[in-house]
C-alpha cells in the first residue's frame, strides 16, 4: 500500500487534514501541561542551592528548546519552499514564525525573572542571553519582512533567505555556554545524561511535550487561515462547508 | 529594593505571577488571535465569493 | 544541473559562507564575547588596563572576610590555578558562597585589588534536593578521608 505523500503537500488536502489533526494535539497539550504543573509544584522537591526559584525551569527550558527547534523547522520549510517552489512549505514557515517568536519571548522573560534572585541581575550581555535575543529579532524580522512585501510569492522568497541565513544563530545559542565564558550555566540535558532529580525531569519533559503539541496546534490553525486567504479565488475554497454557510 | 525582599519571602507567588501567569497569558492571547484570524479570513472569503457571484 | 539542484547548491554555499564569516568574527572577538576573564588571564595581564571588566571563577574557600567598620566584603576569585582579590560593597546574591561560581565587575585600583561595583552569582547545571546534595557531600568527604587514611597507611 503506497501512501501518496504529495497528496498531503497540496494545500487543498492539507487544509482538511490539519483541521482533523488539531483536536488530537490540543487536548493532550492541556492534559500534559496540567500533569507537568502538578509534578513540578506538588511532587518535585526544592533544589539544594536555589530553593523554590528553580521551579521557573519547567517553563523556561521548554520555551527555549521550542524557540530554537521551531526556528530550524521554519528555516527548513522556507528552504523547501525556495528550492521546490511548493506553496505549502512557505505557508508553513509563515505559520510557525509568530509561535516561535512568542516562545523566544517567554524564554527571555522567564530567564530574566530567574536571573534576578539567583544571579543578582535581570539581564547580562553574555553570549547565551544575547544570541537568544538575536533569535527573537530574527523571528520578528522574518514576520516584518514577509508582511512588507505585497506579492506573497516574492514575500516567501525574501523571508526564506532571511530565515536560512539566520539559522546560523541557532548552533551559536546552543554551544555559547561551551565556547565562551558565560554567566548562564552549562546544559543540564546532555547526550551523556541529565544532571537532575527524576521528578524535576518528569515535570520538565511533560511540559516540553505539552509545548510541542501547543506549537503544532497553533501552526496548524494559522496555516489553515493562510491557505484560505491565499486560495480564496479557487473553487475548492468557495465550496468548503464553513464558507458555504 | 523592596521587590528583592518580597520575592525572597514569597518565592512561589513570585514564580507564579512573574513567569507562569505571563507565559499562560501569552498563550491565551495567541490562541485568541489565531481564532480571531480564522473568523476574519472566513468572512473575507465569503465576501469574495458573494462579490464574484454577482458579476 | 537542474535549476532545483542549482538553487540548493546556492543555499548550501550561502549558509557555509555566512557560517564561516560569523565564526571568524566571533573567533576574532573572542574576548569581547566572553562575559568575563579568568584570574589566570588577569594575572598574565591579558586584560584591558585601567578599564572596567569582569573576573569570573569560584569564590576561594576561606577567603571571605568582612572589612572592618565599612560594610564592604573582601574575597578571592580563583580558577584553581591562580586567584585574584576583590573588594565589594553592596548586596550579594543568594548563591554567593565559598566554593561557588561568581562574576565580579569592576576596576583594578592602585592597591592591586579589584574594586567591584557588581557581583553576580553563577550557579551550576545540577538540580537536586537538599538531601541528595548532603549525601553527595558526605560521600565525597568519606572518599577523601579514605584517601587520607590510605596515605597514612602507606607511610
Amino acid at each position: 500500500m503506497a501512501i501518496n505523500w504529495f497528496k498531503y503537500s497540496a494545500p487543498t488536502t492539507f487544509y482538511g487534514l490539519a483541521g482533523k489533526l488539531i483536536p488530537w494535539f490540543a487536548i493532550p497539550a492541556v492534559i500534559l501541561c496540567g500533569i507537568s504543573l502538578y509534578i513540578g509544584f506538588a511532587v518535585a522537591p526544592v533544589d539544594a542551592q536555589q530553593g523554590e526559584f528553580y521551579r521557573i525551569i519547567f517553563i523556561h527550558v521548554p520555551a527555549s528548546i521550542l524557540s530554537m527547534f521551531l526556528y530550524m523547522i521554519m528555516a527548513g520549510y522556507a528552504a523547501l519552499g525556495l528550492i521546490f517552489n511548493t506553496r505549502l512549505s512557505s505557508m508553513m514557515a509563515s505559520a510557525m514564525a509568530p509561535t516561535g517568536a512568542l516562545f523566544a519571548f517567554i524564554s527571555l522573560w522567564t530567564g530574566a525573572l530567574w536571573g534576578k534572585p539567583m544571579w543578582g541581575a535581570w539581564w547580562v550581555w553574555d553570549a547565551r542571553l544575547t544570541s537568544e535575543l538575536i533569535l527573537l529579532f530574527l523571528y520578528l524580522g522574518f514576520i516584518a519582512l514577509h508582511a512588507s512585501i505585497d506579492d506573497p510569492r516574492r514575500a516567501d522568497r525574501a523571508s526564506a533567505l532571511l530565515a536560512i541565513v539566520g539559522s546560523v544563530n541557532v548552533p551559536i545559542i546552543y554551544f555559547s555556554v561551551k565556547w565562551w565564558n558565560t554567566l548562564h550555566q552549562g546544559s543540564t540535558i546532555k547526550f551523556s545524561g541529565t544532571s537532575m532529580h527524576i521528578a524535576m525531569q518528569q515535570a520538565m519533559f511533560t511540559m516540553l511535550a505539552a509545548c510541542w503539541m501547543y506549537a503544532i496546534v497553533m501552526t496548524l490553525m494559522r496555516v489553515r487561515s493562510i491557505i484560505l486567504e491565499r486560495e480564496r479565488h479557487t473553487k475548492w475554497v468557495t465550496e468548503l462547508p464553513e464558507v458555504q454557510q | 529594593m523592596s521587590l528583592d525582599v518580597w520575592m525572597r519571602e514569597n518565592p512561589l507567588t513570585y514564580i507564579w505571577l512573574g513567569s507562569y501567569a505571563v507565559a499562560f497569558l501569552v498563550f491565551a492571547v495567541e490562541v485568541a488571535m489565531v481564532i480571531h484570524k480564522r473568523k476574519i479570513t472566513l468572512r473575507q472569503v465569503r465576501l469574495m465569493r458573494d462579490a464574484g457571484g454577482e458579476e | 544541473m537542474k535549476p532545483r539542484q542549482k538553487k540548493l547548491m546556492y543555499i548550501l554555499a550561502g549558509i557555509a559562507l555566512v557560517g564561516a564569516a560569523v565564526g571568524l568574527v566571533l573567533y576574532g572577538l573572542k574576548d569581547n564575547v566572553s562575559l568575563y576573564f579568568t584570574p589566570t588571564q588577569v594575572v598574565n595581564k591579558e586584560v584591558p588596563v585601567g578599564r572596567t571588566f569582569r573576573i569570573g571563577g569560584l569564590v576561594e574557600e576561606g577567603s571571605i572576610k568582612r572589612v572592618t567598620d565599612d560594610l564592604a566584603i573582601s574575597f578571592k576569585i580563583t580558577d584553581t590555578k591562580n586567584s585574584f582579590p576583590v573588594v565589594y560593597k553592596g548586596i550579594l546574591p543568594d548563591l554567593f558562597k565559598e566554593g561557588k561560581g561568581v562574576v565580579a565587575q569592576g576596576k583594578i585600583e592602585a592597591d592591586g585589588v579589584m574594586h567591584a561595583d557588581e557581583v553576580l552569582a553563577k550557579h551550576d547545571e545540577n538540580y537536586m534536593p537538599p538531601e541528595a546534595a548532603d549525601a553527595m557531600k558526605k560521600a565525597q568527604e568519606a572518599k577523601s578521608a579514605e584517601a587520607a587514611s590510605a596515605a597514612q597507611m602507606a607511610k
